[in-house]
């Protein structure tokens, strides 16, 4: 193994250990506002892991839709529903059993599922070239008619939401 | 190297010298040639992100100064000029006061959040610098979605001032963040809008792409002179660049006759330095981004003879829009918060989206007059 795979594994096993302990405290974390800033960490470690991957426009495209839109909608969300200054927030209610059999069924399932993946061996070949042109072109032609459909339900929530806030 | 080639292009020329000089010396070490990559890399990054890290702090004091002097004479005063000449060593004063100021954290904030927003503020700010090109192939990185990735840093801005303003556990930091988030979430659309249309004539996301297509014209061919969409999106990018940024005439989250200081209250010492460095680095970044995508960059007459003066083009341009926005403070009153809304989505949102399927038809009608021409020259 030389050099340049030794660093990357060290630096990926560095990352992924962030991301987790940022997902953990997501769940965790009895302070709804913490608990929303751990899930931008989450999305931004996961940005970071595209990044290895030499995915540079999901990671872009991570950090600009989930942490500069979803993740401020989400605390935009709680600091206007939740009284602020009652800080804590019990993390586990009477359903958390059912819950963890239904989210560790669903881990065990895609678990065993990636395992049976045959993954390409050899290393793969790295793409240097700008990969968003293509991206373009095969939204607004291959896929053009799921990218109409989104951005129809888009507009139909979008409308929703501007009645529901009306009345 | 001959002396002059290194006098027209020092900083490209230097930064070769060390990395040649660097690798010829662990060759001759015999380091294995994987290791002498790695080494290399490690530490040409270190230089130029130390080089990066001490440029944003200056720069953030000079337009410090530059800010005071030049509303002072517009308010007919005139300005700090007690230390040093014309005041020159003022931002060096104000820097050891706030270093040796007291750190206040009052007893109700919520730890976590007051301390952790003034890091996230200053961040994502010093990593926009990275894809920055200052001259010609002065960037940090090459990276093929520059632009992308600068709409991305300044879209994270909001989540510190969320931080501060709910950290803070105080009424007006709290109004302040929420008005600064509606705002910032606001003026984010007409800005990539906007952005969008240098974008789209340049045919490219990367800013060096964007920067390379606007040679034309003898280093004049700039975007904003592709009348009518080139001016009118960059009037609307520096409209929704200065509310995105939260500067006068949209600087509700911090409106002092209502709010106190709005999101940054509970504040002091550094830590408040460090949100006042956010925001004048954050008025550079936005400015450099317009110098580039609509003048330019360091394109100009002679670039290619002599590459140093591009640094001098950029950060001419740079000023002169940071020089607008200073002329926006010093004349213009702020904003109600409703009609900083409706300006946004009902004049700005609109502007843009007709502005982009124009630039769309247009592109079309001039690739198909493209294309027939050569149809009738084959």
């Amino acid at each position: 193994m030389d050099a340049t795979t030794v660093i990357a594994q060290a630096v990926f096993i560095i990352v992924a250990t962030l991301t987790l302990i940022a997902a953990f405290l997501t769940v965790l974390v009895r302070n709804v506002f913490h608990a929303a800033l751990a899930l931008v960490g989450t999305f931004f470690g996961v940005a970071a892991i595209y990044l290895m991957l030499e995915a540079e426009f999901l990671a872009i495209v991570q950090v600009l839709v989930y942490i500069g839109a979803i993740a401020v909608l989400i605390l935009f969300a709680v600091m206007l529903t939740r009284g602020l200054m009652q800080r804590d927030t019990i993390s586990f209610n009477r359903q958390w059993a059912w819950a963890a059999l239904v989210i560790s069924t669903l881990f065990l399932g895609l678990f065993i599922l990636i395992l049976q993946v045959p993954w390409l061996q050899t290393p793969g070949t790295a793409i240097y070239t700008d990969l968003t042109p293509w991206l373009g072109t095969q939204l607004l032609t291959t896929y053009l008619l799921p990218f109409e459909i989104v951005s129809a339900l888009l507009l139909a929530a979008l409308v929703g939401a501007f009645i529901i806030a009306r009345e | 190297m001959d002396i002059l080639s290194f006098i027209f292009n020092p900083f490209v020329s230097a930064y070769n010298l060390v990395h040649d000089t660097l690798t010829s010396l662990l060759q001759s070490l015999g380091v294995p040639p994987d290791w002498i990559a790695i080494i290399v890399f490690l530490v040409m990054g270190l230089i130029v992100v130390t080089v990066i890290l001490i440029v944003a702090p200056v720069l953030m004091m000079y337009i410090t100064l530059m800010e005071r002097k030049v509303v002072a004479r517009m308010q007919d005063r005139i300005g700090p000029n007690r230390v040093g000449k014309f005041g020159l060593l003022q931002p060096i004063a104000d820097m050891i006061k706030f270093l040796t100021k007291e750190d206040i954290v009052p007893q109700g904030v919520d730890g976590v959040s007051h301390f952790l927003a003034p890091i996230v503020a200053v961040i994502p700010v010093v990593m926009s610098f990275a894809v920055i090109y200052f001259g010609v192939g002065m960037g940090a990185v090459d990276l093929n979605l520059g632009l992308l990735f600068l709409m991305a840093m300044g879209s994270m801005a909001t989540i510190a001032v969320f931080m501060a303003g709910f950290g803070s556990h105080n009424k007006f930091a709290l109004i302040g963040g929420m008005r600064a988030a509606a705002q910032i979430i606001s003026y984010e659309i007409p800005q990539i809008f906007a952005v969008l249309i240098p974008v789209m004539l340049a045919g490219s996301i990367s800013l060096n792409r964007v920067i390379e297509q606007q040679s034309g014209l003898f280093g004049l061919g700039w975007f904003i002179l592709y009348i009518p969409v080139g001016p009118i999106a960059f009037f609307v990018y520096l409209l929704a660049a200065t509310a995105e940024i939260n500067r006068v005439p949209f600087d509700l989250p911090e409106a002092e006759s209502e709010l106190v200081a709005g999101y940054h209250t509970e504040y002091s010492g550094m830590k408040f330095g460090l949100f006042y460095l956010a925001e004048f680095l954050n008025m550079f970044i936005v400015s450099a981004i317009g110098a580039s995508i609509f003048f330019g960059g360091w394109q100009g007459p002679f670039v290619q003879q002599i590459p140093a003066l591009g640094i001098l083009y950029f950060f001419g341009k740079t000023f002169l829009l940071i020089l607008i926005q200073l002329w926006f403070r010093g004349s213009i009153p702020r904003l109600r918060v409703d009609q900083l809304m409706n300006f946004g989505w009902k004049r700005l949102v609109p502007v843009m989206l007709g502005t982009i399927m124009f630039t769309a038809v247009l592109l079309w009608f001039y690739r198909w007059f493209l294309e027939s021409l050569k149809g009738l020259g084959g």
